[in-house]
């Protein structure tokens, strides 16, 4: 049975509930892997108030909802979870859940880590920073951007296949 | 057709959404921004740099060559900082 949750709220989440409900009374799954994005207390060596995340309602849902699908169609997965917080969150807070289960955990490290590093460029939010000097939008991370190139599809080439 | 405005594009241009009808020469999103940009100094400045602007067409993230015709949204943002 395939688990699957996209959700986008203000109010924080218990990442371990999150996972318990993926694995509880399972015999199938043999791997979850939880990442949790937590508010830094700094940005660039600046102490920081908040973020407050944008998000585009609708369109987030079902970026994110798209590559939850194209991740289960990578990996081996028995569950998915995904929730992104939006609105003012301060240090130490929650910002983005993603939790992953497989029989083994290479599915569920690399669909993890496929869907993070989707999240950060393509799911439509935008991180704007509160500090002592006002407020500033976070400039998009060239290093994000060849975290996601690197699960970009290969050209399909027909020799390799028939090598397999 | 609805255009939406988010971070500080929406700051720029000075709203979060507005109805307009571009006139029918208008075909692409590259061409759309280049209307807009004419529309006054609000827009010249949120769509000063148009290669820092993204588009969305109806909720799914369009190239600048995309055709606009038919589209009921037009979302500009800049790049994703999320996650």
């Amino acid at each position: 049975m395939m688990q699957t949750t996209v959700r986008l709220q203000r109010e924080d989440f218990d990442a371990a509930a999150e996972q318990r409900a993926l694995t509880y009374g399972r015999t199938d799954v043999g791997a979850v892997v939880t990442f949790t994005g937590i508010c830094r207390g700094a940005e660039s060596g600046e102490p920081i108030a908040a973020l407050t995340l944008e998000h585009y309602p609708g369109m987030a849902e079902e970026e994110i909802s798209r590559h939850v699908e194209e991740a289960k169609s990578r990996w081996p997965l028995l569950g998915v979870s995904v929730i992104h917080r939006y609105g003012r969150i301060e240090p130490g807070e929650n910002i983005v859940l993603v939790v992953t289960t497989s029989s083994h955990r290479e599915a569920a490290f690399s669909a993890a880590e496929f869907l993070m590093d989707y999240l950060k460029t393509r799911a439509p939010f935008w991180k704007q920073v509160e500090s002592a000097q006002g407020t500033t939008w976070v400039d998009a991370k060239a290093v994000d951007d060849k975290a996601a190139d690197r699960w970009a599809e290969p050209k399909s080439k027909p020799g390799n296949q028939a090598a397999e | 057709m609805k255009l939406v405005y988010f971070a500080w594009v929406r700051e720029r241009v000075g709203k979060a959404e507005e109805e307009l009808a571009p006139p029918p020469s208008v075909k692409t999103v590259a061409e759309l921004v280049t209307w807009l940009r004419g529309r006054g100094e609000e827009y010249a400045h949120a769509f000063e740099h148009p290669k820092s602007v993204r588009a969305a067409i109806d909720k799914s993230h369009v190239k600048p060559d995309a055709a606009i015709a038919g589209a009921r949204e037009i979302a500009f943002f800049p790049p994703m900082t999320g996650g």
